[in-house]
């Protein structure tokens, strides 16, 4: 029962089926096979094509826990992707690992910029987070067109390349990069107040402002985060196509990380905020996403099921619905049904809180 | 502030103008609206030559149909307080439909009519997970983005080419009068901004919607029919997503999956630059139609100049910013006020 309660029980559980799901479906699913001492199958391309939309997912889950916003970010990863292409092939050498690694530095800058731009808007102008986002999201993109002159920019450049269809040990680098970077969000964010900080900032701005937490500083410091998870995922994105395809570099992006956000626990209310729900969240919607395509489902149709997930999720989320839950079991244990029992479940109180808050 | 200055008999202009601003507050970020479209218009005209021409002017609005039925059901939307981001995809998959059941030769008095339901509905579903189940409305209007995308690519993976004759006449009919034309797509545009403008205005419902945004709470201890007019704003909204699938169909004389892809947020650009308010309250019909004619002329001029067109939505972003600050100094002013 306790485990029941643990608020990661239903992303995991939503994990686990889905990929038993798969295996049932088709055993070869989640065959792995070893070729000159690399792992490949499907669950390492999970793991692998996971890490831009894990890194955006991060980033949102620390907008989303400031009771904000960020619909910027694949708009931000196209921008990052075309100016690190750009660099690469203007330069004369670009396989060169000096030009790269000039290239990453600058093209992450850039996007840095870019979220404390938002955050400029957010924390400072007072600016909704979703209008003050959406002005990156449509200008944005025009921006990442002038930098490649309209065309679809493409290299070649070895180290380049690397970023994201290379392999480390056993597993590829793309893996590395987002645990590494799970890693330190995490630790930054846990093993020090500035979690709990950020939560109190998204569960009550003004209580906590007077209570001496800088609210303004600590929201616009996760719009920046979040703009610096997107350039890299820009990057990491770019050397998967080795191509700077500003109208579809990360497209839509923003919706799914929203999804992942969601999925794992984090309420879009703000306050309280799971960095490993969200990494559930996220393998989670990329495993949908594969199985969909396994099906034999066109990729173009896939939002439909997305879709239908969206919908579950906010109604299994919504008070009515945990209203009718509790009405239901109330029923079933032949308690009067008139009155509601004092407490609800976690997640329904959780809710309510929430609710509270808000009014 | 300025209410005891106008009754003094000598009022300078300065004094009318402030107390005009302080009593109007809300027109003036539509005025500002169409000031920046004269002085677009001007310049066009002082650059090109040939801009101001009725030919260019008819283009203008025929070019932007469907950018204005859908930019009347947003403002329905955001005058709430709500969004609607499904409104590009609903547009797609509606147009996508049309021309699906047009080619297997279901008739066209069938065919329109399931386009319009089909907006709806998506539309329905939007509203009711917003009232109902108290799902914000960025996220539920997220999932009919998501569903009308799909759907549309269910119904086809490739464009379907339009040849019904009622179809086509809506955009191929020209009415004359003198160097100005009009297409049917362009009055049926107009008739949806007129009746848009009048429900706000005038009708109990469209004071309703007023209402809820000022303060959904003291609209319902009104006892205004809160609940019923939040889901038919989404409805609407849905609505004029199918119309705007009908337009777009017979304006490019085809069905595509991939149409409308991002318009979601020029509709909203040109609702926010139109002068509606986005924390809902505020806004009006007509506004949003001098938004949307802002952005087609920065289209245009940006197709004149021959420069890419990656730069209207930097300007219309720019744009989005600029007013954005102002209705935040304006929103500022009145609560001082009040």
């Amino acid at each position: 029962m306790t485990l029941l309660k643990h608020r990661l029980f239903w992303p995991v559980a939503a994990l686990v089926t889905l990929v038993v799901v798969n295996v049932i479906a088709n055993p070869n699913f989640a065959k792995v096979t070893m070729r000159d001492g690399d792992l490949y199958g499907n669950p390492v391309t999970i793991l692998r094509e996971s890490a831009p939309l894990m890194l955006v997912a991060l980033g949102m889950t620390l907008v989303i826990a400031t009771r904000g916003i960020d619909l910027s970010v694949g708009a931000v990863m196209a921008v990052s992707g075309a100016v690190s292409l750009t660099i690469i092939a203007d330069s004369p050498d670009p396989g060169s690992l000096g030009t790269v690694t000039v290239a990453i530095v600058v093209a992450v800058l850039v996007a840095l910029v870019l979220g404390a731009w938002n955050g400029f808007l957010v924390s400072v102008l007072g600016i909704q987070p979703i209008i003050a986002t959406l002005v990156l999201m449509l200008a944005g993109r025009g921006v990442a067109l002038l930098i490649t002159g309209g065309a679809i920019t493409t290299v070649t450049s070895a180290p380049y390349k690397f970023l994201s269809n290379g392999y480390l040990i056993l597993l590829p680098v793309a893996f590395f990069i987002w645990v590494a970077v799970v890693a330190i969000v995490a630790l930054v964010e846990r093993r020090t107040a500035l979690g709990m900080l950020t939560e109190s900032v998204g569960i009550n701005p003004e209580a906590s402002r007077l209570a001496g937490v800088r609210s303004r500083g600590i929201i616009w410091a996760a719009y920046m985060v979040s703009g610096l998870l997107a350039g890299v995922a820009g990057i990491i994105n770019a050397s998967n196509t080795m191509a700077a395809d500003s109208n579809n570099a990360g497209y839509l992006i923003e919706l799914y990380a929203i999804l992942a956000v969601v999925l794992g626990g984090t309420s879009l209310m703000g306050g309280k905020f799971s960095i490993a729900g969200t990494v559930i969240g996220v393998l989670t919607v990329t495993t949908l996403d594969k199985t969909i395509q396994f099906f034999g489902v066109p990729p173009a149709q896939s939002p439909v099921f997305f879709a239908v997930v969206v919908v579950i999720v906010v109604l299994v989320q919504s008070p009515r619905v945990h209203a009718w839950g509790r009405a239901a079991s109330a029923r079933m244990r032949r308690t009067p049904s008139s009155g509601e029992p004092p407490t609800g479940p976690g997640a329904a109180s959780a809710a309510k809180k929430h609710e509270e808050v808000a009014a | 502030m300025t209410a005891v200055v106008t009754e003094t008999p000598e009022v300078s202009t300065m004094d009318r103008v402030r107390t005009f601003a302080a009593r109007r507050a809300s027109v003036l970020p539509t005025l500002a609206a169409i000031a920046i479209l004269i002085v677009l218009l001007i310049g066009a005209q002082v650059e090109f030559g040939n801009f101001l021409t009725p030919r260019n002017l008819s283009a203008l609005l025929l070019d932007h149909a469907y950018l204005l039925v859908l930019a009347v059901g947003m403002t329905f939307v955001i005058v709430t307080g709500g969004i609607d981001l499904s409104v590009g995809s609903v547009m797609a998959f509606t147009g996508i439909l049309g021309a699906q059941m047009l080619a297997s030769g279901i008739p066209v008095w069938i065919v329109v009519p399931v386009m319009l339901a089909g907006g709806a509905a998506i539309g329905t579903l939007i509203g009711v997970l917003v009232q109902y189940f108290n799902v914000q409305p960025f996220i539920a209007s997220l999932a009919g983005l998501f569903l009308g995308r799909g759907l549309a690519y269910v119904v086809s993976l490739s464009s379907i080419r339009v040849e019904n004759p009622p179809i086509l006449w809506l955009q191929q009919t020209r009415f004359l009068i003198g160097e100005w034309y009009i297409t049917p797509t362009g009055i049926i545009a107009l008739v949806v901004v007129a009746a848009g403008a009048i429900v706000m205005a005038v009708t109990r419902f469209g004071r309703t919607v007023y209402a809820i945004g000022g303060s959904e709470q003291s609209a319902r201890l009104m006892g205004l029919s809160v609940a019923r007019t939040k889901v038919m704003v989404y409805v609407i909204s849905g609505l004029c997503g199918g119309l705007a699938g009908l337009l777009l169909t017979a304006y490019s004389g085809a069905g595509y999956p991939r149409y409308g892809i991002g318009t979601e947020l020029d509709v909203i650009a040109c609702v926010v630059i139109g002068g509606t308010l986005l924390t809902g309250g505020r806004g009006y019909v007509l506004g949003s139609m001098v938004g949307v004619f802002v952005f087609a002329t920065i289209t245009t001029i940006i197709s004149f100049m021959g420069a890419e067109q990656a730069w209207t939505h930097i300007i219309v972003g720019a744009l989005l910013l600029l007013f954005i600050v102002v209705q935040r100094a304006i929103v500022a002013r009145s609560d001082r006020q009040t």
